[in-house]
């Protein structure tokens, strides 16, 4: 296939699942924000989702305060921002109009249907059950569309690259989380700082989705180091570091299949998927969980220009 | 000037036309309301799948939605025979004209054509001269522009022998009908239309070069997603399972033209471009072009890669050289042309120009290189002050200008605000030629100007389509 169209596809699918991110991000914040101060002391909620799913640098040249105002604005619906939800859909849809022929027609209707709703949908008006709603539409568009393509694409090279914008764009998010909440995770003794508590870790989980799911795994009430091994280690979580760097491996394997060749993308994506197979999360507490999720985002951003050096150029 | 309808013939006749009398019987019955609830299932439909049209120069509709119009027009099996074969002898006749200009030039030798107009032309492509391609076929996707008067007669408004589009339309038109309005269809006996991308391919096929080791590699190369066509482009190379390529996509090493693959380069036999020539190598046409691929004219040369349509077609569509169709036709064929020109006047004589000058308010005036509707003037619809501005452009430089009588185009019934009404139309045959002869798909693009009188059917200047039904029988 043209490395163009392999490129739209990753891309396509990083856009997508990004906008997914960004709109969960908002929605644990919602409710992290609505809670009583005795609960949250610090109130600085609106930082630390602009830190996550955000460029605060750009952020600052937009805007002069942060507040819930503000960061809705800069993340959801900003021209300025290119991880905006809305600059996140309409680059999706530039993408999948590039690859038309690549895509099967449930999911080009469901990115061009989302892509005309959201031409309509101005944001700077909405209260906030709107946003809500908005939020909730913006979900509804990534499933939607994420389920199209695995319920209609042949199962060849061009699915597989969808499957590494996917898995790459994931663990970069889940990634980006830890970074920024990774004082709240560490063991007593070792907190940077400030109160944190139950409802801090239980935000982390609302926001990669595994608030239910940390009760099936562990069986016991939320605890930081669980939530850190359930995002970095549990293979199960669809999530987690290592169940993302699974499918990197697996669907970079079966495109090596098809072509018949191995590559640098192939070789790199193993070694970071063994190191997280044979890891314990006291281990990644021993580096210091800061500069290990510090060195994965660089080497996860490393296997992105890996792929795009073999395939998409 | 009495204009024929072609569901109730010329008006005052009282009478329905043979292939249109269960339509007027089913519009009679229908009531409005099914039809609005129709046109907005239609207009829906296009929506989604994102058939757009973007217009140059309005930035607030980069995506428009041509109109489509839920009636369709129908010619009778009886009729389309013989445009079917005009535009044979016609395409035919082009492609031979082209082989000529850029090979012995017998045409100009015996004096059919003032040679002036070809080597002055900008179409003319000097490039071209003395080079050979596969079965000397040049123009392997035409469009002709028919416009109908009465009857019997079929005129020829314009030749689109570079890289006519609209088949899409065609294609999705029929598609979109089938669905609303599947108990009208079935009750008709159409002749389909849905082979013609299969007919494509095969026509790209067999003019690949005949150094070919293996099946040809066939792509559609567009200019981008902001072009006005990109639909079409992508709608196309889906329909054939070919690669859809941008230049980026492209590079030519010794003379070999190769996609970027995933896979690694992939060389490339056939190319149908949707890039106008001036753009399609940056090193012998336009050096600015970003949409061309460096090299690609040598490789074309070198006879590794087939062009279609070739480079330098231009020339046979080009407005002045229309008005030479008929003594083209005969030269070639030594047949008498079945298909009509419209009575054109060349500005570039002299007494033409005095007739034009003198009767500029009934004539139609157009520019020898606009399309799409661009630089003419319509003289029963245009102000006093456009036709004086003419006036001056017609004295300033008139071998840039024809002009034709105002002619009555037919009309069909269309679904407009005030419910179903009389609006003209014209139609537009796509016509492939290919190493096994030419084939001409039944049926074409509609095109219908929505507004009352207006004689405009041109998309960019507000005109829609129809399906258009072939009967079998």
């Amino acid at each position: 296939m043209l490395s163009r169209t392999a490129s739209n596809l990753f891309w396509l699918f990083r856009y997508t699942e990004r906008a997914d991110f960004v709109a969960r991000i908002l929605d644990a914040t919602m409710r992290l924000a609505a809670l009583p101060t005795s609960y949250n002391e610090e109130r600085n909620e609106w930082n630390s989702a602009l830190a996550s799913a955000g460029n605060v640098a750009l952020f600052k040249q937009h805007y002069d305060t942060v507040n819930e105002d503000t960061v809705r604005d800069f993340l959801a619906f900003s021209p300025h921002n290119p991880s905006s939800i809305r600059n996140c859909l309409a680059s999706a849809r530039i993408n999948a109009r590039a690859v038309r022929t690549a895509l099967t027609a449930e999911m080009w209707e469901t990115i061009n249907d989302a892509w005309l709703e959201l031409k309509n949908s101005r944001g700077n008006d909405m209260d906030r059950d709107a946003f809500s709603d908005f939020l909730e539409f913006t979900k509804t568009v990534s499933l939607h569309f994420d389920g199209s393509a695995y319920r209609t694409m042949l199962r060849n090279d061009a699915y597989y690259f969808t499957r590494l914008g996917v898995s790459i764009e994931r663990a970069d998010n889940t990634a980006r989380i830890l970074d920024v909440k990774y004082h709240v995770l560490l063991p007593e003794s070792e907190r940077v700082g400030g109160s944190l508590d139950y409802f801090q870790w239980t935000t982390i989980l609302r926001e990669v989705q595994a608030h239910t799911a940390y009760h099936w795994v562990y069986r016991e009430a939320v605890k930081p180091w669980h939530v850190a091994d359930l995002l970095i280690l549990n293979r199960q979580m669809p999530r987690s570091l290592a169940c993302c760097y699974e499918s990197l491996v697996r669907h970079l394997d079966l495109i090596a299949d098809i072509y018949g060749r191995r590559g640098p993308s192939q070789r790199l994506a193993a070694t970071t998927s063994a190191q997280l197979a044979s890891s314990r999360i006291e281990e990644v507490f021993g580096h210091g969980l800061h500069e290990w999720v510090g060195k994965f985002i660089v080497e996860n951003n490393q296997l992105g220009a890996e792929i795009a050096e073999q395939y998409l150029i | 000037m009495p204009v024929f309808d072609e569901m109730n013939g010329v008006a005052g006749s009282g009478e329905v036309r043979a292939p249109y009398e269960q339509l007027k019987h089913w519009l009679a019955r229908t009531p409005r309301e099914l039809l609005d609830t129709r046109r907005s299932q239609a207009e829906l439909f296009f929506r989604r799948i994102g058939i757009t049209f973007a217009v140059y120069g309005d930035e607030a509709a980069t995506e428009r939605l041509i109109p489509f119009d839920i009636i369709p027009r129908i010619i009778m099996k009886k009729e389309w025979d013989i445009v079917s074969r005009g535009l044979q002898q016609r395409v035919k006749a082009l492609n031979m004209f082209l082989a000529d200009l850029y090979g012995k030039q017998d045409i100009l030798r015996a004096g059919i054509i003032p040679p002036e107009l070809i080597f002055t032309n900008p179409f003319y492509c000097l490039e071209m001269q003395g080079l050979k391609v596969p079965h000397d076929i040049y123009c392997h996707i035409a469009g002709i522009d028919l416009v109908r008067v009465d009857e019997e007669t079929f005129y020829v408004l314009e030749d689109n022998a570079r890289t006519p589009s609209g088949v899409s339309y065609m294609l999705e038109n029929r598609e979109v009908t089938m669905r609303l309005f599947p108990e009208l269809y079935s009750r008709h006996r159409i002749m389909p239309v849905e082979n013609y991308p299969d007919a494509l391919l095969a026509c790209l096929q067999s003019v690949a070069p005949r150094s070919g080791r293996r099946e040809p590699n066939v792509a559609v190369l567009t200019p981008g997603q902001f072009n006005s066509a990109y639909y079409e482009h992508s709608f196309l190379a889906d329909k054939l399972g070919v690669e859809l390529v941008e230049a980026t996509d492209l590079f030519v090493k010794d003379d070999v033209v190769y996609m970027r693959t995933t896979e690694g380069p992939q060389r490339l036999d056939v190319l149908y471009r949707r890039v106008d020539d001036e753009y399609l190598d940056p090193l012998v046409f336009k050096p600015d072009s970003v949409l061309g691929v460096p090299g690609i004219f040598g490789a074309y040369q070198a006879g590794n890669i087939t062009l279609a349509n070739a480079v330098g077609t231009g020339i046979a569509d080009d407005k002045a050289v229309y008005t030479y169709m008929p003594e083209i036709v005969k030269f070639y064929t030594g047949e008498e042309p079945i298909l009509k020109n419209v009575p054109t006047w060349r500005c570039r004589d002299r007494e033409s120009l005095a007739y034009v000058l003198d009767n500029l308010p009934d004539l139609v005036v157009k520019e020898v290189n606009g399309s799409g509707g661009y630089g003419m003037l319509v003289g029963p619809h245009a102000t006093k002050g456009q036709i004086e501005e003419f006036r001056h452009k017609l004295k300033a430089d008139p071998s840039n200008f024809i002009a034709q009588p105002t002619l009555a185009l037919s009309t069909c019934p269309t679904f407009v605000a005030s419910g179903v009404a009389p609006r003209h139309v014209d139609l537009r045959p796509f016509v492939l030629s290919g190493a096994d002869g030419v084939e001409i798909i039944p049926g074409g693009l509609t095109r219908v100007a929505l507004k009352e009188g207006s004689l405009v059917v041109n998309s960019s200047q507000g005109g829609g389509t129809k399906d258009t039904w072939v009967l079998g029988a």
